[in-house]
């Protein structure tokens, strides 16, 4: 067992993990944030996505050794501390952009890195860059409508409701 | 213009903001204090016999509580199914047992073995590693045909064979049918295969057993659809435990499509290992683990023939088809391929006989049952493959063809035993038409052409029986449930109001639909209204959500009960107002006596009811809470008309949608924006089968696309935006609410709006290619070019 510390949406974080843990493992059990997910064991799904220093990484592929001093923001860091969704968030919920709600954290984590990198990507620029989140529900229509949206473009040209 | 609330608004999702946040509560997201982990020790063999299984090194591993072994279980029963198909002989099908932990035999990759309990995860994966199993293989049962053949080894050794049943539809039809065709101007004859599926909600199952030694209470905390099924199922047959001391809870659940209906080995697992050793345990799936533990779903091989006259009116439709049930039998599998199935072969036309013969297979592999849409995809996709082919053949319009043979008065009685209320084909047809942009088709062709690519329109139309289903007549065809539904509306003193539903949401937004409903009858705001469902503690009973029933069902047991508020409501007021009950109206949450100036609002009457000082005591309990249970007297029809737009590149065969188009007849619909959700997601499904998705196994039983490296799901660069409506509604003749059910109306229509559509393409490029099988990757494909 090691030592772990790293911030975690803005707090301090730390804790004991065998060299084995996955960063999405210590988030999930040791910090109990429990709105990262894991969808599948071969870093395709995307529901773990998380912030690592501000860049968008799969949780699922980082041992939490690896993140000894870092900065990570999870889903439950996004929203402004008197529960004001931020706007991809509310963009998600304006335009129906989750169903289950699983692959959603992830989305809404590889939405705001790609509007960070990419401040109003086309639609296929949304597409290419969601490969690594999959999404069962939404057949994702609604998901690139609300992130088109969320970067201030004009959607109501696409397909109502 | 959009409403503000109630039925047919747009209301936003409330359910939306906890899953947003990272603040949902799923299952894996429950931690019980003291709990241990199990980790099951999977075959890695399709078939063999089970000679011995060897715990000592694992059991003195680190952190290891108990390992279980089939053995554990012998006293314990198997997994139960819930139908019993009979076959065309009047038998009863064939129904081998399903232990909880393989005994005496593997009969699957992926059948459990052994179980480890741990105080971590990793101690049990870790210890379950040092379990000596010894197993004699056996060959592996792969092919349905081939496992029918005299000889065949066997998949259960005490069954007569690998067929669970030979079943005909309508079998007095049999001969008519083949007359039919014989003497037809014109048969169209097409096999085809539909391709088998991994479900894949994005959430693993999971599941958490609880047990408090001192009341005698377990709890299971599950991944399922309908946590009251399982109570039944696990606790009257599995486990023994009574309805009153077992608890499920079914919490915020990601995603099911059916494949969280049934009951698994591992939720019984769970819960008898927590009493035994007096701690909770926790399961949590991997996706490796899942792919090969789930159930899956299709896997047909048929043969159609569609016999027409000399002027293109259908006379017969005859079909044929294998259907694997793998290893065991699911919980509702016998009835997949028959009853969801074989009914829904007359789709949207006139055919006046119809005979479905249907062969239930036993192979090695993973189980399977419904998957979104469960029969009624599989019938669609050959019915209207064929009637694609016959149009090619005869050089007819496709949907001219369609269109002259349309069912075109309701009520219609099939010659397949259902009987459409109510509904109009050439409406959808209309809007799809004009949805698709038919005229500017050609345009559209040119400029692939000019591009180097090809491009092909491929239109189908689809029926599915939801709103399942009526209780004494699934009973006559072997259900061993019924399928009603309850709801409990419960009025509190101030008014606000919590509705127990029994059907379970995990992803169609109940939570924000049914209070619409409610609010609607009662003229209050939604937001004085709130749905519980889940937990078997809280509704009174609940058959669940599958087979796009919620509303239809679910929504109808809701509306019954809420009828009986008003009725109680409407007592207390006039009582109140001194006034006859006769008189009164409830309009926008207010009583008024008709005709008068008099009223009471909805909270002064809900308190009433709490504080009966001034009540009519001695006709009416106090207190405002109702349950009604809502058996639906006929199934519902939603019906549309579907058109897909692809272009295929000629020189790799890849296959990209363009367009695709849903007019959809769902009858009245409560939450458009939910509505179109629903297809959307449909769509996807239907396309990922089309195009994308495979549940390869190869001759030794090995699923070889058994992850995400594999199986390829449909991503966001897959599919384009979709144009979705849902404005023609003919309303459901029977249910209180006139509403038909949405989930599975996008899986059923879209295979064969692809697939049509690759044909059309490869036609029109001058390729002599009448069928390619799902997926049509692109190797299929370009196969199909090279002739």
């Amino acid at each position: 067992m090691a030592q772990v510390s790293m911030t975690v949406n803005g707090k301090p974080a730390s804790g004991e993990i065998e060299g084995r843990t996955l960063l999405v493992d210590f988030i999930r059990e040791n910090l109990n944030l429990t709105g990262t997910h894991v969808g599948c064991d071969t870093s395709q799904c995307g529901a773990c996505v998380v912030h690592v220093d501000g860049k968008a990484v799969k949780a699922c592929t980082m041992f939490a050794a690896e993140a000894e001093g870092a900065e990570v923001t999870t889903i439950e860091g996004m929203a402004a501390d008197d529960g004001t969704l931020n706007p991809v968030q509310q963009a998600f919920q304006d335009h129906h952009g989750l169903q289950c709600g699983f692959c959603t954290p992830g989305m809404v984590m590889s939405a705001s890195a790609l509007l960070a990198e990419n401040p109003k990507p086309s639609e296929a620029e949304i597409r290419d860059y969601l490969e690594g989140n999959i999404c069962r529900c939404t057949g994702y229509h609604n998901i690139v409508k609300a992130i088109l949206a969320a970067s201030g473009q004009d959607v109501s040209n696409i397909a109502a409701e | 213009m959009p409403k503000d609330g109630g039925i047919g608004a747009s209301s936003k999702r409330r359910e939306d903001v906890r899953f947003l946040t990272g603040n949902g509560n799923y299952t894996d997201d429950i931690n019980m204090r003291g709990q241990a982990y199990v980790h099951f020790l999977r075959s890695d063999v399709a078939h063999g016999t089970l000679k011995s299984v060897d715990t000592k090194a694992a059991e003195g591993m680190p952190g290891v509580l108990r390992v279980f072994t089939g053995a554990d279980f012998a006293e314990v029963g198997g997994l139960p199914c819930g139908w019993q198909v009979t076959d065309r002989h009047g038998e009863p099908m064939q129904e081998p047992g399903h232990p909880v932990l393989a005994q005496g035999k593997v009969r699957h990759v992926g059948d459990p073995i052994a179980a480890v309990v741990a105080e971590s995860r990793e101690q049990a994966r870790d210890a379950a590693e040092a379990i000596e199993v010894d197993i004699d293989e056996l060959p592996a049962v792969m092919d349905m045909k081939a496992a029918l053949a005299d000889g065949s080894t066997k998949v259960h050794d005490d069954l007569t064979s690998n067929l669970c049943y030979d079943w005909g539809f309508v079998e007095e039809n049999k001969d008519a049918v083949d007359a039919a065709i014989k003497s037809a101007a014109h048969v169209t004859t097409l096999e085809l295969k539909n391709n088998r599926l991994v479900p894949n909600a994005m959430e693993p199952r999971v599941a958490v057993g609880d047990y408090n030694r001192s009341t005698d209470d377990s709890t299971l905390y599950t991944t399922s659809q309908n946590p009251h099924v399982i109570r039944l199922l696990m606790g009257a047959f599995v486990l023994g435990i009574p309805e009153h001391k077992l608890r499920v809870v079914a919490p915020d659940v990601g995603g099911g499509f059916g494949s969280k209906i049934y009951h698994y080995a591992e939720e019984a697992f769970c819960t008898f290992a927590a009493k035994a050793l007096n701690r909770p345990v926790k399961w949590t799936c991997s996706r490796s683990e899942a792919f090969i533990s789930d159930a899956h779903g299709r896997d047909h091989v048929t043969k159609i023939e569609l016999a027409l006259d000399a002027d293109n009116n259908f006379t017969a439709v005859r079909t044929e088809t294998y259907a694997n049930m793998g290893a065991y039998l699911s919980t509702f599998a016998p009835s997949i391929p028959t009853w969801l199935h074989g009914t829904l072969m007359a789709g949207n036309y006139k055919t006046p006989v119809i005979y479905v013969n249907v062969k239930a297979v036993f192979t090695n592999t993973v189980p399977v049952d419904a998957y979104r849409g469960a029969g009624r995809p599989e019938a669609t996709y050959q019915l209207e493959r064929v009637i694609d082919k016959a149009a090619r053949e005869l050089g007819v319009d496709p949907i001219a063809l369609r269109r002259q043979n349309f069912v075109t008065e309701f009520p219609y009685a099939t010659p397949v035993a259902v009987e459409y209320d109510t509904g109009d084909y050439n409406a959808t047809m209309d809007k799809l038409l004009e949805m698709a942009d038919m005229s500017g088709f050609e345009a559209r062709l040119a400029e692939s052409k000019k591009n180097g690519k090809l491009r092909g329109l491929g239109v189908n139309c689809y029926i599915e029986a939801c709103g399942i289903a009526p209780s004494n007549l699934v009973g006559q065809l072997g259900a061993r449930a019924g399928l009603y539904e309850s709801a409990t509306v419960r009025v509190n003193a101030t008014g606000g109001i919590t509705v127990m539903t029994g059907s379970h949401s995990h992803g169609q937004g109940h939570e924000t639909a049914f209070p619409q409903v409610v609010a609607d009858m009662l003229g209050i705001d939604e937001s004085m209204i709130e749905i519980e469902h889940g937990d078997t503690d809280k509704a009174p009973m609940g058959m669940g959500t599958y087979g796009s029933r919620s509303i239809a069902v679910g929504g109808s047991a809701m509306v019954r009960a809420t009828e009986k508020i008003i009725a109680k409501t409407k007592k207390i007021a006039a009582h109140l107002m001194e006034a006859s009950e006769a008189d009164i109206e409830l309009k926008d949450g207010q009583f008024n006596v008709a005709g008068t100036d008099k009223s009471v609002a909805w909270g002064d009457v809900t308190l009433a009811a709490y504080v009966p000082h001034n009540y009519p005591l001695e006709e009416i309990e106090p207190g405002l809470e109702e349950t009604a249970f809502y058996d639906p007297a006929n199934f519902t029809y939603p019906a549309g008309a579907y058109a897909c737009e692809v272009e295929v590149d000629p020189d790799t065969g890849k296959v990209t949608i363009e367009r695709f188009a849903a007019a959809d007849d769902f009858g009245n619909v409560i939450n458009p924006m939910i509505v179109s959700g629903q297809v959307h997601g449909g769509l996807a499904q239907g396309i990922g089968q089309a195009l994308l998705e495979n549940a390869a196994y190869d001759e030794n039983g090995q699923l070889l696309s058994a992850s995400y490296m594999d199986y390829a799901m449909p991503r966001a660069d897959d599919v384009p935006f979709y144009s979705v409506d849902h404005s023609c509604q003919t309303p459901c003749t029977h249910n209180p609410l006139g509403v038909k059910g949405c989930g599975e109306a996008g899986a059923i229509g879209s295979p064969p709006a692809v697939v049509n559509a690759v044909v059309d393409a490869l036609q029109r490029a001058g390729h002599d290619v009448t069928h390619i099988d799902m997926p049509v990757s692109p190797s299929r494909v370009w196969a199909a070019m090279q002739g």
